[in-house]
């Protein structure tokens, strides 16, 4: 039998059990989409992951106050626990290490920002000069905050774009005094537009002198201290002095938590491609439904077309022809569930697309081929049994056949 | 052409057996007409079927063109059936969803019979059995005489030496059975070994040859002049 005639044949099947086939068509396209639906959100949500981190300086390493209760997690993130306070003499202390090329200590909060008669609530963040150089933070206007004895803070400060805008409209920024609480600060510096990376938004905060900060917030506590190690090969090396340099410095308590770039991108990246591939696998499993109501649709058609079977075998079709007629019915059906799903899928994938622009949802490739080829081969699996019945049917029987 | 000997067929029917067919030894030359005929439940079907290579025989030898089929696989026997033999059946057995044209192809289709040629041997056939105008019909929209003239011009697709037919008119009124007849007739006219099973003693009588099946054993001895091989 010629591929062509076969096709030609299964088409004919196909179209004469519209509902039949639309049922399977139906089943096969909505397992198929769900995979790249899920597989797409999945995918989408770790390549946020990973531009936000990947937005941080690179060499970083980042020290919290509070020890890790579980390994591999991200506490203080979670927590909120500060059981001794990270102090600004514990970050310049860290400089000792050879690892270390520079140091950030920060402290967060926000403030009442007043100029003229304009005020907005904004992030505030205490840092020190070196902040710039470790977060890889770029200058739209002016200067950063000057090196100078981190102890005492000058009344200066560094606004972030969209601050800026919004603050002083189309006046010029630099020089601007503006309030903060019961302080004054200068503007000497705007930040150039960088977007979000790790929940800070640079372009939406103000960035004071640490001690400034320290001042306005009432707390010598630290939030973070960034740390760049002198190369990414010493990042293992500056976390190991860290730990010692701070755990001298509470009476032998280590009572930090250290956390590198490289380990919390891995992290998220092996979290999130699991946490795709599982979910990936669970929409496969309704794919594999689908292969149930395949076999069982094959198996009603089967019994209906006893006497086509038998009629095909007096024709002179051997038993590898019927189980071929009935097997290539199923792929043939799986090829166009799976094209309607994937089109469906894409379809969502592209709506998704536009209505959450920030996430990049794409289905990863291993899924669109995945989804197919697991209805396609589904489609196979179940419906061996079905044609191995048909072949096995007896000519003569099935041609007596009532139905 | 076809030679049977010692051809048993039993069925087992629950705890029982049943002997559709005795022991049958027959032998049917090329380009005979034969009737087969015998009251209800007598063999005719079974004996068809094994000679039809549709069935295998419980006991007993098939010889087929010198060669022997008692035996085949199924794989095999399919091909030979294929090449060999056209089936004309009671019910007509076409296949609702596909027109005239295409039930009569279907043997080549299955045989991988190129379509340019196919679609030639189609056309002579739909022609040659007065079904030109048919050709796009479905067997619903063909009245039983028609659907009969396909099923025959189907047997006929791969130009087989023997026509096998269980009761043809079996589902037909006077008229259209005198047609059908005439029309297997021109086959065997034409070269065919034709090979009928009917109840009807009239159309068995056309026959060249009669034979009268009883309780699965052939009763009554072909008639003298007729031809042993
Ligand atoms: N598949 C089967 N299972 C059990 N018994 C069968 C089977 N097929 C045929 N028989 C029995 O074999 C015997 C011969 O049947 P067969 O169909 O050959 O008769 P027949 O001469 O064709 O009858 P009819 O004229 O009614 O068609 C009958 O007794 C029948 O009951
Ligand atoms: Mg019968």
């Amino acid at each position: 039998m010629r591929i062509a005639d076969l096709s030609a044949f299964t088409w004919q099947v196909m179209r004469g059990n519209r509902g039949r086939t639309l049922l399977i068509l139906l089943a096969m396209g909505i397992g198929v989409a769900a995979v790249l639906m899920v597989t797409a959100l999945g995918e989408g949500a770790r390549r946020y992951v990973l531009k936000q981190f990947s937005g941080l300086g690179s060499n970083l390493v980042i020290v919290l106050p509070g020890r890790a209760e579980t390994a591999g997690g991200i506490p203080g993130f979670i927590t909120g626990k500060t059981p001794r306070l990270l102090t600004l003499d514990d970050a310049l202390a860290l400089a000792r290490s050879r690892a270390v090329r520079r140091i950030a200590p920060l402290i967060v909060g926000t403030g009442d920002v007043h100029w003229n008669a304009r005020t907005r609530e904004s992030p505030i963040l205490g840092t020190t000069a070196d902040f710039i150089a470790v977060r890889e933070m770029n200058l739209a206007q002016g200067l950063f905050l000057p090196e100078s004895d981190p102890h005492h803070g000058q009344p200066v400060c560094v606004v972030g774009a969209r601050v800026a805008r919004e603050l002083f409209g189309h006046t010029p920024a630099l020089g601007q005094w503006l309030r903060i609480g019961d302080r004054r600060f200068r503007v000497i510096g705007v930040a150039a537009p960088q977007g979000e990376s790790l929940g800070f938004n640079t372009d939406q905060i103000v960035i004071v002198p640490l001690a400034a900060a320290q001042a306005l917030f009432n707390s010598e506590a630290l939030f973070r201290i960034l740390v760049e190690a002198k190369s990414r090969g010493q990042v293992a090396a500056a976390k190991t002095d860290i730990l010692e340099i701070v755990k001298q410095r509470h009476e032998g308590e280590r009572d930090i938590t250290v956390i590198t770039q490289d380990a919390v991108l891995s992290t998220f990246d092996r979290i999130l491609g699991a946490l795709t591939l599982a979910v990936g696998g669970i929409a496969a499993i309704s794919l594999s439904v689908a292969g149930i109501l395949v076999m069982n649709v094959m198996l009603i058609s089967v019994t209906q077309r006893r006497r086509e079977i038998g009629l095909l075998k007096a024709l002179g079709a051997t038993s590898g022809q019927i189980r071929l007629i009935f097997v290539s019915e199923a792929i043939l059906l799986a090829l166009a569930g799976a094209s309607a799903g994937m089109a469906a899928g894409w379809a969502s994938q592209f709506l998704l697309g536009h209505l959450f622009p920030s996430i990049p949802f794409a289905a990863p490739w291993w899924a669109v081929i995945a989804a197919p080829a697991t209805a396609i081969a589904t489609a196979i699996v179940f419906s061996i049994t079905p044609a191995r019945q048909a072949a096995r049917l007896d000519p003569v029987a099935a041609l007596a056949a009532r139905t | 052409m076809i030679r049977l000997t010692g051809i048993q067929r039993h069925f087992q029917v629950g705890g029982e057996t049943v002997h559709a067919l005795r022991g049958i030894d027959l032998a049917i030359g090329a380009g005979e007409y034969i009737a087969i005929l015998g009251p209800s439940g007598s063999g005719k079907s079974s004996l068809l079927n094994i000679i039809g290579l549709l069935d295998h025989p419980s006991a007993g030898q098939y010889e087929l063109d010198g060669r022997d089929v008692t035996a085949l696989a199924d794989d095999e026997q399919a091909r030979v059936r294929r090449e060999k033999i056209g089936f004309v059946f009671q019910f007509f057995h076409l296949v609702p969803r596909l027109t005239a044209a295409e039930n009569i192809a279907l043997p080549m289709v299955l045989a991988g019979v190129e379509p340019s040629r196919r679609e030639e041997r189609v056309a002579w056939l739909l022609e040659a059995y007065g079904l030109a105008n048919r050709a796009h019909h479905r067997p619903d929209q063909l009245s039983g005489g028609q659907c009969q003239r396909v099923a025959i011009a189907r047997a006929m697709s791969m130009s087989p030496p023997v026509i096998v037919a269980d009761e043809p008119t079996g589902n037909l009124d006077r008229h259209t059975s005198q047609e059908v007849i005439t029309l297997l007739e021109s086959l065997h006219a034409a070269g065919s070994t034709l090979i009928v099973v009917t109840h009807d003693p009239s159309l068995g009588a056309r026959a060249t040859r009669q034979l009268h099946l009883d309780d699965g054993l052939i009763a009554e001895r072909p008639l003298p002049d007729s031809p042993a091989d």
